[in-house]
């Protein structure tokens, strides 16, 4: 069986953990009402995952230009193939466009990255309120486009599993 | 001399001499009082939307100016309305209780050509210390261009209290940093 290199899986998988917290981190820390020390790990957390992500994403797409992933299975239709590949293309630029939509919105908000507290990431721009409520949407947008993607993405490869019985699936995991 | 006539006289000079030290007043727009604090060592520096600067100040006799700088705790703007509310509340500048920041020099020293030595007692939250911070002072367009940077820490003003006092998440130092353009 054609696999997947063990990078990739653990790229794909690695991505996916974290963006799954983001999300979920995002969607809890902004409901905190206030200012309160939780809420200020969560935002730091939040943000040191979505600069993971992009970094790790970037890696991933270069080191797909080096290993293609294995060819597609004969037992599905053109169509569905097709339909894949503009789902997964969709993932990879909402994959950039998303941690990258809110580092600019954190920069507009006067609040840059300091990574995992230790190193300054750039501020890229400067504090800009009408920027600010501009990139806050676009982010909003973006991270809820990908929430429904994902779940497309993830439900298509359970039915390849279950119900067309195929390997799908199993070709993004390692032999257990 | 009659005794009227030797205090007239002695009153005269008295404004005479006064007279020399110069009530600057400060340009607003030019201004600036702001407080730079870092939280989960993010740097975030806070402009004090408003507050009153008073400067007696003469070039040639330092010894003899004051300073006084009045900031209303409330009008700390973060860029977010909702984090502006919260530094007004009781854990951090407690402004009902404590609308005014307020630092009135007692001495100020020549220091060098352009540097002014600054003492004088800092009061915040109801507590006062008193504390030297280095002021550069140069003409710029016929105005006095004032700079200084006071290091505090804020947990000596009872600044961020209760679950507010882990200086891992916001800091303990603070910088003070005063920007003033001020002239006749």
């Amino acid at each position: 069986m054609q696999r997947y290199t063990k990078t990739a899986m653990l790229l794909h998988w690695l991505i996916a953990v974290m963006i799954v917290s983001a999300f979920f981190l995002g969607l809890t820390m902004v409901d905190i009402p206030g200012f309160t020390p939780t809420k200020l790990k969560y935002f730091s957390w939040h943000k040191w995952l979505g600069v993971t992500v992009l970094a790790l994403a970037a890696i991933r797409l270069l080191w797909r230009q080096a290993n293609k992933p294995p060819a597609p299975l004969v037992s599905i239709p053109p169509w569905q193939h097709k339909v894949a590949d503009g789902v997964h293309y969709l993932l990879y630029f909402l994959m950039f466009a998303a941690p990258i939509s809110g580092y600019l919105y954190g920069s507009a908000a006067g609040v840059p990255v300091v990574y995992l507290k230790l190193i300054p990431l750039p501020a890229l721009i400067g504090p800009d309120p009408e920027l600010k409520a501009i990139l806050k949407t676009v982010h909003y947008v973006l991270v809820m486009t990908m929430a429904g993607v994902v779940v497309a993405h993830a439900l298509a490869a359970l039915k390849h599993h279950f119900i067309d019985r195929d390997i799908t699936l199993k070709r993004m995991l390692p032999r257990i | 001399m009659k005794t009227i006539k030797k205090i007239a006289l002695v009153s005269l000079m008295g404004v005479a001499l006064a007279a020399s030290a110069a009530v600057l007043k400060t340009d607003p727009a030019k201004s600036s009082v702001s407080a730079t604090f870092k939280q989960m060592n993010v740097p975030i520096e806070s402009k004090f939307k408003k507050y009153t600067v008073a400067i007696d100040y003469d070039a040639a006799k330092p010894d003899a100016s004051k300073a006084t700088v009045e900031v209303e705790t409330a009008s700390l703007d973060m860029g977010d309305p909702e984090y502006n509310k919260e530094v007004a509340k009781k854990e951090w500048f407690n402004s009902a209780q404590f609308p005014k920041a307020t630092f009135v020099s007692s001495a100020i020293k020549s220091a060098g050509a352009g540097k002014l030595t600054v003492t004088g007692k800092l009061t915040i939250k109801g507590k006062a210390t008193d504390i030297t911070f280095p002021l550069t002072v140069k003409t710029e367009g016929g105005k006095q261009v004032f700079d200084g940077a006071l290091p505090i820490k804020r947990l000596a003003y009872n600044i961020g209290e209760g679950e507010w006092k882990d200086t891992s998440m916001v800091a303990d130092d603070v910088t003070i940093k005063f920007h003033v353009v001020a002239g006749q």
